[in-house]
């Protein structure tokens, strides 16, 4: 298995690897804060139209992934504005998109095993040209969700006493979907557009089980990000089955176990968990 | 300077009038206790001092024209119900009232984490500071809300149905809570509610709001059956028992402030 690690694909996918953990790590708990678990696979599938797209026109597909992305972001931030609206107008997108994505792929008959790779994630054909790119907009995402992160917070827990405050409430949800989609965009060159859930939501989820303190939550969610991403990029090297599979398969595995030792934790911690 | 000053203020939302010719000064330290039926327009009041909705007319606060995130005003919400998983403790609201609009993270501070701990301790909740939001009782939650609101040392305490969904002994604890500030503080409050009783002794003047129309003046004055008739254009009957108001209407519940909670 050390051997592995002198083939040049091997080092792009274990450093693309952590590198889209810590974003996913850090990302998620703002997602499960926000409960927008519903945009996150929105703004994928979306991504995918992009891809798609991108692809038949000649172009970068992870550039046409992010612009859709992008795209569905800013498309939810200004249908979704009501809570109850919000939902209704992540299902409306996805499913307009998902429509132009066959279109695409109808158009372009050769397409077929490069839907699989976007669909289901390929962390072996990341080049050094795709890392370079990974690490600026990794680094972008993160400076800008570190801009918007205090008051972001104070609009997820708390919005009429944020709104009270000065918070611009609004600005931030869009704001925080464009990061988002970033997020995907970077997340699905791991485990594909179909799994992006695992790691975006997981790790924050079983963080959560685990922790009340808000700095710490974020460090085990970047921690089960980062063992899961790089646990299943090996596990890909060495069995040769997807990595995508390995990675969802962990990230379960680690939200039951934070299920099942979560409530034991704060009931031998009384009302204050670790 | 006054505290709260409006003159000739006019309010419409969608078409319908709020308020018009609303005209009042609140002098510095003075509780304002705000009543009215759902949709009268008593957290539009509120949403008008915090510089969020745009009342024609002159309105000042503290001195100056409303602006959103004015540090010199509190606000205390409702009690809600949080996820008990949210990873946010009492002790992270309350900072988020000191400094959680600025921009950047909230990295770990000595002086802020003082500043909060005293203002915990200050209404009694230093006790569950540590304890996540979802799992604290709804007197609790309301003790956090408190200690967010005066963490910034106002001068102008907004309180938007605060004892809505609590029980009666929690209700009292935390109008005493409130009390107990403005005495210190000196500070005023406009505590808006859909039940008088709670803080009838607390209260210099009421503030009710009925279908577009308004009444001011002191609880003798407002809560009284011909005032009230007045307001709703339909006989209501207002009846004190115990210290106690209770009002009553031939329409049927006036939608305001009768609610009765006598065990």
């Amino acid at each position: 298995m050390i051997e592995l690690l002198h083939y040049a694909f091997v080092q792009n996918a274990l450093v693309a690897g952590v590198v889209i953990a810590v974003v996913a790590g850090l990302v998620g708990p703002y997602v499960v804060m926000r409960n927008l678990s519903f945009a996150v696979h929105g703004l994928a599938e979306v991504g995918f139209t992009g891809a798609a797209g991108a692809v038949l026109f000649g172009l970068d597909p992870i550039a046409g992934l992010l612009a859709g992305a992008l795209l569905a972001a800013v498309g939810i931030g200004t249908l979704g504005v009501r809570l109850r609206d919000r939902d209704v107008a992540i299902g409306s997108i996805l499913a307009f998109g998902l429509g132009l994505g066959v279109l695409f792929l109808t158009l372009y008959t050769r397409y077929a095993t490069e839907a699989f790779t976007i669909l289901f994630g390929t962390i072996t054909a990341v080049s050094r040209s795709d890392l370079v790119l990974l690490v600026v907009l990794a680094a972008g995402t993160l400076l800008a969700l570190a801009a918007i992160s205090r008051p972001l917070i104070f609009a997820s827990v708390d919005p009429e006493v944020a709104e009270a405050k000065g918070v611009p409430v609004g600005l931030l949800s869009i704001a925080f979907l464009v990061i988002l989609a970033a997020a995907v965009a970077e997340a699905v060159q791991v485990v594909g557009v179909l799994l992006v859930l695992t790691l975006l939501i997981t790790p924050a989820a079983a963080a959560q089980k685990l922790t009340a303190r808000p700095l710490l939550a974020n460090l085990l969610s970047v921690l089960i990000a980062f063992v899961c991403t790089l646990g299943g990029i090996l596990a890909s090297l060495v069995t040769l089955y997807p990595a995508s599979f390995y990675v969802a398969t962990l990230s379960f595995l680690t939200y039951v176990a934070a299920r099942l030792v979560g409530p034991r934790l704060s009931r031998r911690a009384g009302r204050v968990p670790l | 300077m006054n505290a709260v000053r409006i003159e000739a203020s006019r309010l419409e939302l969608g078409g319908r009038q709020i308020w018009s010719g609303l005209t009042l000064d609140l002098r510095q330290g003075e509780f304002l206790t705000v009543i009215g039926p759902n949709g009268a327009g008593k957290t539009s009041f509120l949403k008008a001092l915090l510089g969020l909705l745009p009342a024609s007319g002159s309105i000042e606060v503290l001195g100056s024209h409303p602006r959103r995130g004015d540090p010199r005003i509190g606000y205390v919400p409702q009690q809600k119900s949080i996820d008990p998983d949210l990873p946010v403790r009492g002790r992270d609201l309350v900072r988020m009232g000191l400094d959680g609009a600025r921009w950047g993270l909230a990295l770990p501070s000595g002086p802020i984490d003082s500043q909060v701990t005293a203002t915990l301790t200050s209404v009694g909740a230093a006790r569950f500071a540590d304890v996540p939001l979802g799992r604290l009782s709804g007197g609790e939650q309301q003790r956090v809300r408190i200690a967010q609101a005066l963490v910034g040392q106002p001068e102008l305490l907004l309180c938007d149905e605060p004892l809505l969904s609590l029980d009666l002994h929690v209700q009292r604890e935390v109008c005493e809570l409130i009390g107990e500030w403005r005495t210190r503080a000196g500070g005023t409050v406009v505590f808006v509610t859909h039940d008088v009783n709670p803080v009838l002794g607390l209260t210099d003047r009421v503030l009710a709001f009925v279908g577009g129309r308004w009444a001011l003046g002191t609880p003798d004055e407002v809560l009284t059956s011909e005032a009230l008739s007045r307001l709703y254009e339909s006989p209501v009957a207002v009846i004190r028992h115990e210290g106690r108001v209770i009002v009553l209407s031939d329409v049927g519940d006036p939608g305001g402030f009768h609610h009765d909670h006598q065990p």
